[in-house]
């Protein structure tokens, strides 16, 4: 197995591919800068704190060396319902790397090299003998810029922002990846010789900050949680019990916004130097400025880099203006008017691919054994990362040792959300994972990521049998409860009544169920211990599942319903190769779509824009007449 | 595959014959037990299959109309599946409030072709039709979304659209602030919803009570007055809307020189379009509206044509007539208070000269008509009644059922903005109430053809400032 790229992606890919038991070798430009963070300081946050939660589900690394790492952490949204609770801790960038880096280095039949890959090599390319046109090719090695060649059966490219990367800084261009570290300025060229469709993105990241030079006086603190929360299910919450670190916000003000507006047209996005698209969740300063005109303030968050490091990240103010601009308008914010820059702020512009070339496995359409992960396959942040790298790393494994591969659905996990929306939909911006784009999020939640997904790290043989005998009980434990609750009636006695008063709840008139009693906002399951003699000891993890399944019940019955409807389509699977022309009556835009992105399943077909539920129709129609022809 | 219950109406929407509602799946039967009454008592639940039961049926606590009903249990029945076929006395109103009643308990409004669908893929279609039933499915489809299109009136659609604009902006705040916590606050906002979404109920309740008088599309025989300018046209409309007998709602025109009026007729809905006078002429304005009239003509199944009974037939009128040729008329001869100079059967051997000479057995529907005194209306609403019911013109049938599609639609959307107020009332988070605030813009999108796509996710970016 060859993995291109020690990035957040290549890390788990070839984790995954090493701890499945394949020869797996992880190439990237610098030793050094291992599961580097080059943007903000943050594993985690809205929706992405539920990627890492299934990641380690799953048996990847991300949670665990998090929670090894982290220097402060919070769970947001603790006022809103449970779906939408997400964890989100500060690293120390260098530890994180450099634990990542170790872990590495203690797996078994992995092996870190430090090269460039230049040239993908199929089958075809090897032989004298060529394959037919139509014929899908097979990926048998790579060449790095050396010339040395590495024979292999799977390749997973997780090339991040480097393929012929550039960063701009006002009129200054450089050629390299992130922080001056060298580009990779030859794969694309084999890429497109392979006919695989190449994009161009851009993003930017914040100047940072010389910590000693920041009057925080001038700013609010903002610290961690009392009590942290680990993000792996295998960590023990004592264990991550540790003394924070703070960070701070401030504010932009007009004179910020002035200075920007003036310095317009030396911004390379405004200038057009740019060529790149860039991502709208993660707009520049200038961009807020421009596309928010209303706005008199922008919230600026001043966040540690490290330990030991002086660097503060500058959050919500990336830009691309010119290194004097910099100094000027960061110096606008109160407590940074002596600001010292380290590092100035940038904009990278790189190339990716169009990522409706893949399957639903991350494997490429039209080259077997050849697969893609992260910021390479068009999306942006170090999770979202991650979760493709593992799901590449795990279905290259799976392919080469013939087993079936793992397809999240969009019921199942966020990971299959980002993967169905980057195979299926048109995408034309880095893209990244947000809570409303998972239709079912009652039930993806953060909290149960591990009942939904360990059983399938464990068939896959990342879960230990420790570990998946442990969510089996933890589920017994939970349906056992569940249906005693639901037979508890509570009389209307003086005890009850004072425990309901303490609660300020209203008292009962007659008897009521105790779910009813759970339900009342005011009120849950352990609150309700005192007048529930009958309650067996229960896990603080199967509590918090119990009183969030009878809280919501309704609607968490309701979306059960959904998936229900959906997961019937989606069972409908469209075999490989089939051949849409066969099909009379489909419509020509529906033909022509089905045919580009060929779609494993009625599910999938069905969400294709520019494919009509009569067209499903005929699909449906005409795979039963395919059936019954096949049975005569 | 899915065996959710759908049902439809199996006739032709004529005022003759009998009318006959299908409901087919799981929940066939269950769903007639809601709405029928058989005669002695029992449920259909109880009954063999392959039975006929004589009843009523009920909605609301109303009679709607004595039924004969078929119970065909799967597998031996078209679909394969439990079917029930409701026969009732015909007309088009009985049998529309008959599919609604059906929708409203529990089956939904079959999309088109889908009963031959099921058939096919439960098995009951042979193998060598499956290439005629993909051609169905297409073409009904086809014909259902042009239909659905063309008779939806801009303003419902704007409407609709306000709606879910309002709508979609609300749940990209929600969205925001969950996404961005640190830079967006929801505090005291589910009283700035409240206000927001019951405001928005108003508006649908208001479009759904509209759709059940059959005015959100134009439901109706699609109708058009021509003549010459000058020849009554005008009068002839107003006389029919200043008659009690004419029940009259203004729909916007489509467009800017004709007026569309709707109107029943004793039970038969016609939508009248009054079209600009048709002459030959140089002025350029006045032929767009000449050449838009002629466009209605092709598009109507009714004409009325009047001519003027103070002026000679003129090469106008003969223009108009050859293009009367092939289509369903009356004509009218308008008196006004000047001597007639022209007569019934003058106009009658014009006609026969000019137009359709080849049908014999054609029945010219001719005869006079004062807007003063209200001379000749009985005879055109008796005309018209009889055109009706011997079959000779016709309801759009896929119209009706696109109302009734876009009347559940509402009604979804309806529910799913109750059940917000209900998550706002019991005090739950705020990502509680944009789950349901997204079905209702789905479901009203269903009604103007737009899917829900990246909306979303645009709305967010482009209102709400965010991100590091």
């Amino acid at each position: 197995m060859v993995v291109v790229g020690a990035g957040h992606a290549g890390c788990e890919a070839a984790l995954a591919s090493a701890r499945l038991g394949l020869d797996t070798i992880l190439f990237t430009v610098s030793v050094d800068s291992i599961a580097l963070m080059p943007c903000n300081p943050n594993i985690g946050g809205s929706s992405k704190g539920h990627l890492v939660r299934e990641i380690d589900a799953l048996g990847g690394e991300m949670g665990i060396n998090i929670d090894k790492t982290f220097i402060q952490s919070k769970m947001l949204n603790r006022s809103k319902g449970p779906a939408v609770h997400s964890l989100r801790a500060q690293a120390d960038k260098a530890d994180y790397s450099r634990e990542m880096r170790q872990t590495l280095q203690r797996t078994k039949h992995l092996t870190i090299r430090q090269a460039e890959v230049s040239e993908i090599l199929t089958e075809d390319d090897l032989s004298d003998q060529k394959s037919a046109e139509n014929m899908r090719k097979q990926i048998a090695a790579v060449r790095t810029v050396s010339g040395a060649m590495y024979f292999c059966r799977a390749v997973i490219l997780c090339t991040g922002t480097y393929l012929k990367a550039r960063c701009l800084t006002g009129e200054m261009i450089s050629y390299t990846g992130p922080n001056g570290l060298m580009a990779a300025n030859y794969l694309t060229d084999s890429l497109v010789a392979h006919g695989i469709e190449m994009y161009r993105f851009k993003t930017g990241t914040p100047a940072r900050i010389d910590k000693n030079s920041i009057d925080f006086s001038k700013m609010e603190e903002q610290k961690g949680d009392e009590t942290i929360v680990p993000f792996s299910f295998t960590t023990n919450p004592e264990d991550v019990q540790i003394d924070q670190v703070s960070c701070w916000l401030t504010y932009t003000n007009e004179r910020t916004h002035e200075i920007i507006r003036k310095n317009l047209d030396r911004s390379p996005i405004y200038a057009g130097v740019i060529e790149g698209t860039g991502p709208r969740y993660c707009p520049s300063i200038e961009d807020k400025v421009v596309k928010f005109a209303d706005k008199n303030r922008h919230q600026i968050f001043l966040e540690p880099e490290g330990i030991h490091t002086n660097e503060m990240y500058v959050g919500g103010m990336s830009s691309s203006l010119p290194e004097d601009v910099q100094y000027e308008m960061y110096r606008t914010l109160p407590g940074l008017e002596n600001a010292k820059i380290v590092r100035n702020a940038y904009a990278i512009e790189y190339d990716c691919i169009n990522p409706n070339q893949l399957n639903a496995t991350l494997e490429f359409k039209a080259i077997r054994g050849l697969f893609s992960g992260g910021q390479f396959n068009g999306s942006s942040g170090y999770e979202e990362a991650a979760c493709q790298g593992l799901v590449a790393g795990i279905n290259a494994a799976m392919q080469i040792k013939g087993r079936e591969p793992l397809i999240l659905d969009r019921s199942e996990a966020y990971i299959g959300v980002l993967i169905d929306d980057l195979v299926t939909k048109e995408n034309h911006e880095p893209y990244r994972m947000m809570t409303s784009r998972a239709e079912y999020r009652l039930i993806l939640r953060q909290d149960n990521a591990d009942l939904r997904l360990t059983r399938k790290g464990y068939e896959i043989g990342l879960i230990s049998e420790e570990r998946y005998q442990a969510v089996c009980r933890k589920e017994q434990e939970i349906r056992e409860e569940l249906s005693r609750i639901a037979k508890v009636r509570i009389g209307a006695g003086r005890e009850v009544q004072a425990l309901l008063e303490s609660y300020g709840s209203i008292p009962l008139n007659t008897g009521i169920s105790l779910a009813e009693l759970i339900r009342r906002p005011e009120l849950d399951y352990e609150k309700l211990a005192p007048i529930d003699p009958e309650r067996p000891s229960v896990s603080p993890g199967a509590a918090e599942q119990i009183n969030i399944n009878i809280k919501y019940e309704g609607y968490i019955t309701r979306q059960k319903k959904q998936v229900d409807q959906f997961r019937k389509i989606e069972k409908k699977k469209i075999p490989e190769g089939f051949d849409y022309d066969e099909v009379p009556s489909l419509r020509i835009e529906a033909r022509q779509k089905l045919k580009l992105y060929q779609p494993s399943s009625i599910g999938q077909a069905s969400r294709i824009s520019g494919v009509s539920p009569a067209d499903i129709s005929v699909l449906l129609v005409y795979m039963e007449q395919l059936r019954r022809k096949q049975m005569l | 595959m899915s065996s959710d219950t759908i049902a439809a109406v199996a006739t032709a929407m004529m005022g003759a014959g009998i009318g006959i509602v299908r409901i087919s799946g799981d929940q066939a039967v269950e769903t007639a037990d809601q709405i029928f009454r058989k005669k002695g008592g029992g449920a259909l639940r109880e009954q063999e299959s392959h039975t006929i039961h004589y009843g009523t049926i009920w909605d609301s606590g109303e009679m709607i109309d004595e039924v004969m009903v078929l119970l065909m249990r799967a597998p031996r029945s078209y679909t394969r599946e439990d079917t029930v076929e409701i026969d009732c006395h015909g007309g088009v109103y009985v049998t529309k409030r008959i599919l609604e009643a059906v929708i409203r308990h529990g089956a939904r409004i079959a999309e088109p072709g889908e009963f031959t669908k099921r058939a096919f893929l439960n098995g009951r279609i042979d193998l060598s039709q499956a290439e005629s039933v993909m051609d169905v499915i297409q073409a009904k489809n086809k014909l259902a979304l042009n239909n659905s299109v063309r008779q939806l009136s801009g303003m419902l659609s704007k409407e609709i659209q306000e709606i879910r604009s309002v709508i979609l902006h609300e749940i990209a705040r929600i969205e925001s602030a969950l996404d961005d916590p640190e830079h967006m606050s929801l505090d005291g906002y589910s009283d700035f919803l409240q206000k927001i979404v019951s405001e928005q109920e108003q508006k649908i309740r208001r479009l759904l009570a509209g759709s059940e008088n059959g005015r959100l599309l134009r439901e109706g025989i699609s109708t058009v007055i021509v003549g010459k300018p000058n020849a009554g046209k005008s009068s002839l409309l107003n006389a029919l809307l200043g008659e009690e007998r004419a029940i009259v709602t203004n729909i916007a025109g489509t467009t800017r020189d004709t007026l569309q009026e709707q109107m029943n007729f004793n039970g038969i809905l016609l939508n009248v379009t009054d079209t600009a006078g048709i002459r030959r002429t140089e002025d350029a304005v006045e032929r767009i509206g000449v050449e838009r009239s002629k466009q209605h003509l092709a598009d109507a199944d009714l004409a009325i044509y009047v001519a003027d009974a103070s002026t000679k037939l003129d090469e106008n009128d003969f223009e108009i007539l050859d293009l009367l040729t092939g289509h369903k008329v009356i004509i009218l001869l308008n008196k006004s208070d000047l001597p007639a100079v022209t007569t019934e059967e003058e106009i009658a051997a014009v006609v026969r000269a000019r137009i359709r000479s080849e049908e014999e057995d054609w029945n010219l529907r001719i005869f006079s008509f004062s807007a003063k005194e209200g001379e000749g209306m009985e005879r055109l609403e008796h005309a018209v009644q009889e055109m009706f019911f011997s079959g000779e013109i016709s309801f759009d049938q896929e119209v009706c059922i696109t109302n009734v599609r876009h009347q559940s639609a509402l009604s979804d959307a309806l529910a799913s903005i109750e059940l917000v107020k209900q998550s706002i009332a019991d005090a739950m988070p705020e990502d509680f109430y944009s789950i349901d605030l997204m079905n209702a813009y789905e479901k009203l999108g269903t009604i103007i053809g737009e899917s829900v796509e990246d909306d979303l996710v645009n709305e967010i970016f482009g209102s709400f400032c965010m991100g590091k």
